[in-house]
């Protein structure tokens, strides 16, 4: 079994990884030829003139200027051009911080110039960012960070002593007991510990092993370094890696870099985006022409589009991979967002092993989690964790050196984490905050779920599945033929044209459905249902308005 | 056999370390030693070590992520501004929000301020700057830049010998071959030109070379490098048609007196067109080093310098892709870039806390050369800024073949020795390359005064012994 999970995960990639075995980097070290050679030329240098710092500064704007070496022989290039550079890395585009973002950007700064626009701010529900819309951070999660940056605090008795208590424990767990070293690569014992702990009990008694978590640099770190270790071979034997249509542009920026297969399986809007496995088989057959796929990727519950996949479902999904030997990446990052009424987040690693052994021993399964999401929204501090299992230990100890290229993850963001999965107990004095300030944000945002799908489905032209979970809604939008043809004559994608003509008229920021992918002839945006309720409304009504005056306008 | 596994071997650390994880769990179950507790001066991490960390920066992070804090007077005004200002600079006035991907704007400019005063004027473009979760990420981008991972011959880069082992493996992750070049030990580990051409030389045949990295401060060597020496390196760079890569995250760390730093950028600029218009060059600076020494909260930033416009966007991308840098760190960046100034009421303590640190740092230097270089058998060149001490030691044959005996490289063997016999955790040199017969250790010396004085002390005992057993 050991021998097959190993051929699943990227042979030449471990090569390339394993020291002792070098890919032919047999470069031959000629030693003992650096003696103290005295250095003779003249090291006479030229007062710094204007000229120098000009041409320091001004490399954003100038063109690469032709140059004489010295001696007055050959004109220079630039080391690094669009020709010479990594090809791959000229495969990658990232549609959530694209240009309608930095359009809005710059609108805001025109606003704040006292520039005339037909609207006073601009709404960002482009991208899943609780905090910057306004959401308060948990008390008790910051009451911690606080107490571990400035230990002083431990003495000041306006802090809740299970707050202390936390601090005093983690610190105790850092090097020097602060949180300004350097941890394991893999994260801090002690968080990895309480992490495993906690997906035992969300799992409901299944087992978790700490040596399978890996503390990581938001979940996204996590995810391009799973990719990493499996994308491998050349021509038809290039690793493809399935993923959702919609998808979250993370997956698809990652594998260009990579230069990996990207395989597209279809979610069916019309089944509230549900995943049907004839869909995935038939992608599979598809792809085994031209690429050796090798992963799965499912988002769950569903960037962009908001659903929360049945244990059923998930069931199928697990055999599917099964049955097709695909090693299944799980991003459960939203694990807490589930609104809808009888929906419920069951993880991937839950469901496998209630399937028994013939599954939970074989099937090879990493799952994300993040601290960025769910009612924390901590973003900015860059915490996750992948769990992974039923990985070949070998293959495990190149994962262990991979990520101890970046030294370790940010350990404000290891701390956080450790609060998410160990927060308050009941009888402990923040305990009954804690749990309002959940419930609030929780409650909230169920609420801005609903009344999203609610008014867009009001709009004629603009249909909207039920926002499960997640953060998100990716209503369809009618585009008459007229702007598409607009769009088309500008190089734009219809959707694109769309959400830019909107962020021009009303201010309002979403991201088009092509930055995420779609069924042809379809047009989507995307927009995060995280504004405050009354902003919401205000950009849910203002959304209304534009659709039918451009709609009338083009038809 | 592999540059990699020829030159850096890292896995010697990993048996150190868990030989070290099992030594301490004796001690807390009370098992007799002749030491109470190891001291691991492995890694370049002051806090681990027990120095304190700025009291400034902790109380700006600690009001950052619990602006209630700030209501009280249990911190100075000027933390409070501080904290308020770095907040108003976050979307949601909340650390807890994605920033812009090259970092939050205003502290970019804090940054590239810095920069310039650093260069005594050179002037910094905030366009020009990136921050991320610490410098080491930084690296690895651009090393994705550069190297063409589908091209024939595949891309080189110099690195030299010895290094610390991280950037060797983030090239050879992305596929790039390792083209070493020696520094001089005998003359205080300078870079000499001469070796560069050999190296690029030695490369031809095998692969593309494309960009050379260098550090100053060095790590593990702690040399400094001179302009002349700086000067050379930019000519050669350019001639060879290389992008530099400059490693500077040890400039806050020059201790030896009539020393400075000096930035390549600088130096750069200095030497007028052709070099300061055309040379690309990356520079990398953290907050994980010197005073600062916040290496848990990751923030890094790298300079570029004459990009071509065009492959500036994709760096952009690269950078995008990856996320936002962890806020934290961000923050730790700014302070670095603009501390107290005179007249705030967290000046006099800060100056200090410097202070002491600084004069602190400087004595373990001094010591440490002064010790080692009495005892025979150890040799440490002059140690002008970094982290780290980077002693040769000669072992005699008779250690060497009891080494081979068990298994070890020599001076890991060494090593465990002094781990076993004095609780002292360094680490061995054939962890970042050296000559064949030739064997060092490394260790931080950005400890407090008393581990470093307990540390000597049991280095030097354990030496007397280990040379008579094995003589």
């Amino acid at each position: 079994m050991s021998a097959a999970r190993i051929g699943c995960l990227s042979p030449g990639k471990l090569v390339r990884l394993s020291w002792s075995r070098g890919r032919g980097d047999t470069l031959a070290i000629s030693r003992g030829c650096c003696g103290g050679v005295a250095v003779v030329r003249s090291l006479t240098s030229p007062h710094l003139s204007a000229r120098a710092m000009a041409g320091l500064s001004s490399t954003r704007c100038g063109l690469p200027k032709e140059s004489v070496t010295e001696n007055g022989a050959s004109p220079r290039g630039k080391v690094l051009t669009i020709d010479t550079m990594n090809p791959t890395v000229k495969m990658v585009e990232y549609a959530v911080r694209g240009p309608i973002v930095q359009r809005a950007v710059e609108l805001e700064k025109e606003l704040s110039e006292g520039r005339k626009k037909p609207f006073h701010e601009v709404i960002k529900a482009n991208i899943g960012d609780a905090h910057a819309m306004g959401q308060q951070p948990i008390t008790f999660f910051r009451q911690v960070l606080a107490l571990c940056s400035y230990a002083e605090l431990l003495n000041d008795s306006t802090f809740p002593e299970d707050a202390k208590s936390r601090a005093r424990r983690i610190l105790q767990s850092c090097g020097g007991h602060s949180m300004g070293s350097y941890t394991a690569s893999q994260g801090i014992d002690c968080v990895r510990w309480d992490v495993a702990r906690y997906i035992e009990q969300r799992d409901g008694g299944v087992e978790c092993d700490p040596d399978d978590i890996y503390l990581t640099t938001g979940a996204s770190d996590g995810i391009v370094t799973m990719l990493k270790l499996l994308v491998c071979g050349e021509g038809a034997a290039r690793t493809g890696v399935m993923i959702s249509i919609p998808q979250y542009p993370l997956y698809s920026a990652a594998l260009a870099e990579l230069g990996a297969v990207q395989i597209n399986y279809y979610l069916n809007e019309d089944k509230c985006w549900s995943l049907d496995i004839s869909e995935l088989q038939r992608a599979l057959e598809d792809a085994r022409r031209y690429c050796n796929p090798r992963a799965l990727c499912i988002i769950n519950p569903g960037n962009p589009t908001g659903q929360v996949q049945s244990r059923k479902c998930i069931e199928d999904v697990i055999r599917f991979a099964a049955k097709e030997r695909l090693f299944l990446m799980a991003d459960e990052v939203y694990q807490d967002n589930v609104y809808a009424e009888g929906c419920r987040f069951h993880s991937f690693k839950k469901v496998l092993f209630e399937m028994g052994p013939e599954y939970s021993n074989t099937v090879e399964l990493a799952s994300f989690h993040s601290t960025s999401k769910c009612y924390m929204g901590e973003c900015g501090l860059r915490g996750g964790y992948m769990e992974i299992i039923n990985m070949d230990n070998e293959v495990k100890a190149q994962l262990t050196k991979l990520v101890s290229v970046r030294l370790c993850p940010p350990v404000p963001g290891q701390v956080l984490m450790d609060l998410v999965v160990n927060p308050p107990r009941p009888g402990e004095p923040s305990y009954d905050r804690f749990l309002k300030e959940r419930t609030s944000t929780l409650s909230a945002l169920a609420e801005k779920a609903k009344l999203t799908q609610e008014v867009l489905n009001t709009v004629p032209g603009i249909s909207c599945n039920p926002v499960q979970g997640a953060m998100y809604s990716f209503p369809r939008i009618n585009i008459p033929e007229k702007a598409v043809k607009e769009a088309t004559e500008k190089g734009q994608e219809a959707d694109m044209f769309y959400c830019m003509r909107l962020l021009e008229e009303t201010g309002i920021c979403l991201v088009p459905g092509s930055g995420f992918g779609q069924k042809d002839g379809t047009f989507h945006f995307r927009m995060t249902i995280l504004p405050p309720a009354d902003k919401l409304k205000t950009l849910l009504s203002k959304v209304k308005e534009f659709h039918h005056k451009f709609t009338q306008q083009y038809s | 056999m592999s540059v990699l596994q020829e030159n850096f071997k890292q896995t010697e650390m990993t048996t150190l370390t868990e030989h070290a994880c099992r030594i301490k769990e004796m001690l807390r179950q009370g098992v007799e030693k002749p030491y109470k507790y190891v001291i691991d001066v492995s890694w370049g991490d002051p806090h681990i070590l027990g120095v304190k960390p700025l009291t400034f920066v902790r109380q700006v992070l600690a009001a950052c992520f619990y602006p209630q804090l700030m209501d009280g007077d249990k911190l100075p005004v000027d933390v409070k501004q501080r904290a308020q200002k770095l907040l108003s600079w976050c979307e949601g006035n909340s650390v807890g929000s994605y920033t812009n991907t090259p970092g939050i704007t205003e502290i970019i400019h804090c940054v590239a301020h810095f920069i310039t005063q650093r260069d005594g004027g050179v002037p910094s473009d905030p366009d020009n700057i990136w921050i991320h979760s610490g410098s080491q990420w930084s690296l690895a981008n651009m090393l994705r830049m550069l190297v063409n991972s589908e091209g024939s011959p595949r891309s080189g880069v110099l690195v030299p010998v010895p290094c610390h082992g991280t950037t060797p493996l983030s090239a050879e992750f992305l596929g790039a071959v390792v083209v070493p070049y020696f520094l001089d030990e005998e003359h205080g580990w300078e870079l000499q030109i001469e070796e560069l051409h050999r190296a690029l030389e030695s490369a031809q045949q095998v692969c593309k070379p494309v960009a050379l990295y260098v550090i100053n401060p060095g790590n593990p060597t702690g040399h400094i490098q001179s302009r002349g020496s700086m000067r050379e390196v930019i000519r050669f760079v350019l001639e060879k048609k290389l992008f530099l890569l400059a490693d500077e995250v040890y400039q806050n760390c020059i201790f030896a007196e009539n020393t400075e730093f000096v930035s390549y950028k600088r130096v750069l600029s200095d030497m007028g067109p052709p070099f300061s218009d055309t040379l690309e060059l990356a520079s990398f600076h953290s907050a994980s080093k010197g005073f600062l020494g916040e290496c848990g909260l990751r923030g890094g930033y790298v300079e570029l310098v004459n990009i071509d416009p065009p492959a500036m966007k994709f760096i952009q991308v690269l950078f995008n892709t990856s996320g936002c840098p962890p806020v934290a760190g961000q923050i730790a960046l700014q302070l670095m870039a603009d501390p107290p100034k005179p007249g705030e009421p967290s000046y006099p303590l800060y100056t200090n806390e410097i202070r002491h640190l600084s004069s602190t740092w400087l004595g373990n230097m001094k010591k440490v050369e002064k010790v080692l270089n009495q005892l025979e058998g150890f040799n440490c060149q002059p140690i002008k800024g970094g982290a780290f001490a980077f002693p040769r030691v000669h072992l005699s044959s008779k250690a060497i073949q009891k080494a081979k005996e068990v298994g070890m490289e020599p001076d890991t063997f060494y090593c465990v020795k002094l781990l076993e016999d004095a609780g002292v955790l360094v680490s061995p040199g054939c962890m970042y390359g050296q000559k064949e017969g030739i064997y060092h250790i490394r260790f931080c010396i950005l400890t407090p005064e008393d581990t470093m004085e307990e540390l000597l002390r049991r280095m030097s005992g354990f030496h007397l012994q280990f040379m008579k057993d094995f003589s």
